[in-house]
């Protein structure tokens, strides 16, 4: 194998992991934009969906093996079943969560996120123990060569899911009248009230939609890698960084920050060292953060951002 | 006000001698251990309660700090050969330079993304724990770390320790009283109200936000280094970033403004997470660690829904308000 290969291949597996971090920070900024509130918990969103995805596609054993699940529905049922197992918890984590903290401030919103995150992933543990499981993949087959690379038949799924997501968030947003609802939420929370919207609602369906996405991230890296209950702090944490980089507030930055954040990682982990592959994710992290909001006149844009939720 | 002094004196005289007769008390070698722990994890809190409550910044990644006390202090004192004693001090100056170092760049941040740096110190500070195992043992573990020593006395024992923690736990809460009562103390009240406002009445908050970082990060030192000569044994998980998570509750519970707190907190998440091993285990069959991290979870938000002042301040508020509406209600 070439190092033009090898260059080739650590992309190829980048913009796959890429895919999962931008579908992450989808979910993030959705959430942001709406309700100001960043939510730590994403992560166990796409775990729990892949959980259940592989639960109802393959069976498992549940609780120590006190509960046997013998199932073995289509994958898109599963898929279903995962998403709306998320969306669930999702609207639960805004219900019993943030709707009753939302006056409080961004530390206490942050830190009621982070406690739904840790009630999630002990709640996970608890049913599926500390194994891990993994999805068969989407279509069976042989991997297909491009540019030297070896692509898996899963990577372009996890690739062509990514861009479709993105492109129904879009149609969503402009095209509906709930997302033009969400966006106006977005927009001026006060004006929005005025004018009929129920900004709480809005905020619901925020969390719903955003842990709707999570899951489709789980559920389409579940072939890929191997999905264990403690896995969604490290998605979190990616698809946090990639949002950084994309801007926040931009589901297009977004795509953009993850994809990066997955090449640069990968070309790191492939060619520096593999140890350090989380490392250089905040290394990213604190390069973005300093270039773009150290100086002194973006100061006061950081803040306008921080202090603009509900 | 007259009356609250000679009560609180009391209350510190009182807490003393309740600390110094514990040991006697208290036979069993384990609960001298958890005791302890609480110290360690006091001065800890205070740190964090100073950093998140009076100057209002988010530090999601104390953990570290306590991880840098305790591997410093190991290194020197094995590697380097200092004495025990000097590896200590040594610790606690490296940890509180870190602390400063660190706090150059990311005190620039605000809200979320100087969580997200805090946060991502910790996970770099772990990963190289891990990796670089020929100089930290790696995943596995510090081994053989020398016990304390002071002027020819070795404090191997468990009760030994337990009184070298307590004092510099009560020295740390001394020093924290008098800041937090003194013209800086001020200072980070007014930044934590408002930063702009406090910037236009002369306070520099960039330099009073990093110079208590760097004491929080000293404190962590000092419990780090404290810590690892007690069990003599380190090893990375026990300054992941869930033990950060924890550390918040704890500052949380004890309420982010208050110095006193700090101990309630530090006590009442370790009181709670031994009754759940010890209890709960049974009930759940086995699944003591998952229950644990469940009431854990739901803790922390129920306290930041519910009383975001602690339970201390947040309860004893709670209480005045309810006197208030009492005595409102007699005359009508």
């Amino acid at each position: 194998m070439t190092f033009a290969d090898q260059l080739a291949q650590f992309v190829v597996s980048g913009i796959t992991q890429g895919s999962i971090y931008a579908l992450i920070a989808l979910g993030f900024v959705t959430i942001y934009s709406v309700t100001g509130v960043i939510n730590f918990a994403q992560g166990e969103f796409a775990v729990l969906g892949a959980l259940v995805a592989i639960t109802v596609s393959q069976g498992a054993s549940l609780f120590r093996g006190q509960m046997a699940i013998e199932l073995e529905l289509p994958l898109a049922l599963a898929a279903l079943a995962g998403i709306a197992a998320s969306v669930l918890a999702g609207a639960l984590v805004y219900r019993l969560g943030i709707q009753p903290a939302r006056h409080a401030s961004v530390l206490s919103q942050i830190v009621v996120t982070i406690g739904a995150s840790i009630v999630l992933r002990g709640l996970m543990l608890l049913a599926w123990g500390t194994e891990p499981y993994r999805l068969s993949p989407f279509t069976p087959g042989k991997p297909i060569e491009l540019f030297g690379a070896i692509v898996t038949r899963q990577s372009i799924w996890v690739m062509g899911l990514t861009v479709v997501t993105l492109l129904g968030l879009y149609l969503f947003f402009q095209h509906t009248l709930i997302g033009k609802a969400l966006r106006a939420s977005a927009a001026n929370p006060g004006a929005a009230r005025l004018m009929g919207i129920n900004t709480l609602r809005m905020g619901l369906i925020a969390f719903a939609l955003s842990a709707a996405l999570g899951a489709v991230a789980g559920i389409v890296i579940a072939p890929v890698t191997f999905v264990t209950y403690d896995r969604g702090l490290m998605l979190s944490l990616k698809g946090f960084v990639a949002m950084i980089i994309g801007g926040l507030t931009s589901p297009v930055g977004a795509v953009i920050g993850g994809l990066a954040l997955g090449v640069v990682e990968s070309l790191a982990a492939g060619l520096i060292s593999s140890g350090y592959r989380d490392a250089f994710t905040f290394g990213v992290l604190f390069a973005v953060l300093l270039v773009r909001l150290g100086g002194v006149v973006r100061r006061g844009k950081g803040q306008a951002l921080v202090g603009a939720g509900l | 006000m007259k009356m609250r002094l000679p009560a609180r004196r009391l209350a510190i005289v009182g807490l003393v001698a309740a600390l110094a007769v514990i040991p006697q008390t208290v036979g069993n070698n384990y609960q001298i251990f958890v005791l302890t722990l609480i110290g360690l994890y006091t001065m800890l809190t205070v740190g964090l309660s100073l950093v998140m409550g009076y100057a209002g910044q988010v530090s999601l990644g104390h953990a570290t700090f306590y991880g840098i006390g305790a591997y410093t202090t190991a290194l020197l004192s094995t590697k380097a050969n200092l004495p025990p004693w000097l590896a200590l001090v040594g610790a606690v100056i490296v940890t509180a330079l870190i602390g400063f170092l660190i706090g150059v760049p990311i005190f620039r941040l605000r809200g979320h993304y100087l969580a997200m740096a805090t946060l991502g110190f910790n996970v770099i500070f772990i990963l190289i724990v891990k990796n670089e195992s020929s100089v930290t043992g790696g995943p596995s573990g510090f081994t053989s770390i020398p016990p304390l020593s002071i002027a020819g006395v070795t404090f191997d024992t468990d009760v030994s320790m337990y009184y070298v923690v307590w004092i510099a736990t009560l020295v740390i809460l001394m020093l924290s009283l008098n800041i937090v009562n003194s013209r800086v103390g001020r200072a980070l009240r007014a930044i934590h109200a408002s930063e702009i406002a406090a910037e236009t009445l002369g306070v520099d908050s960039t330099a009073f936000k990093l110079k208590v970082f760097a004491l929080a990060a000293g404190y962590a030192g000092v419990a780090g280094g404290l810590y690892a000569q007690t069990v003599r044994f380190i090893s990375p998980s026990s300054f992941d970033l869930l033990f950060s998570i924890e550390l918040v509750t704890m500052a949380a519970v004890g309420g982010l403004a208050s110095v006193w707190g700090s101990i309630f907190g530090a006590a009442a998440v370790v009181f709670l997470t031994q009754f759940i091993r010890d209890r709960l285990g049974d009930l759940l069959a086995g699944a003591a660690g998952e229950g644990e991290i469940i009431i854990f979870g739901m803790l922390l938000i129920l306290i930041m829904v519910f009383l975001p002042e602690g339970l201390t301040t947040g309860g004893l508020n709670a209480v005045r308000r309810w006197q208030a509406r009492r005595k409102e209600n007699v005359p009508a």
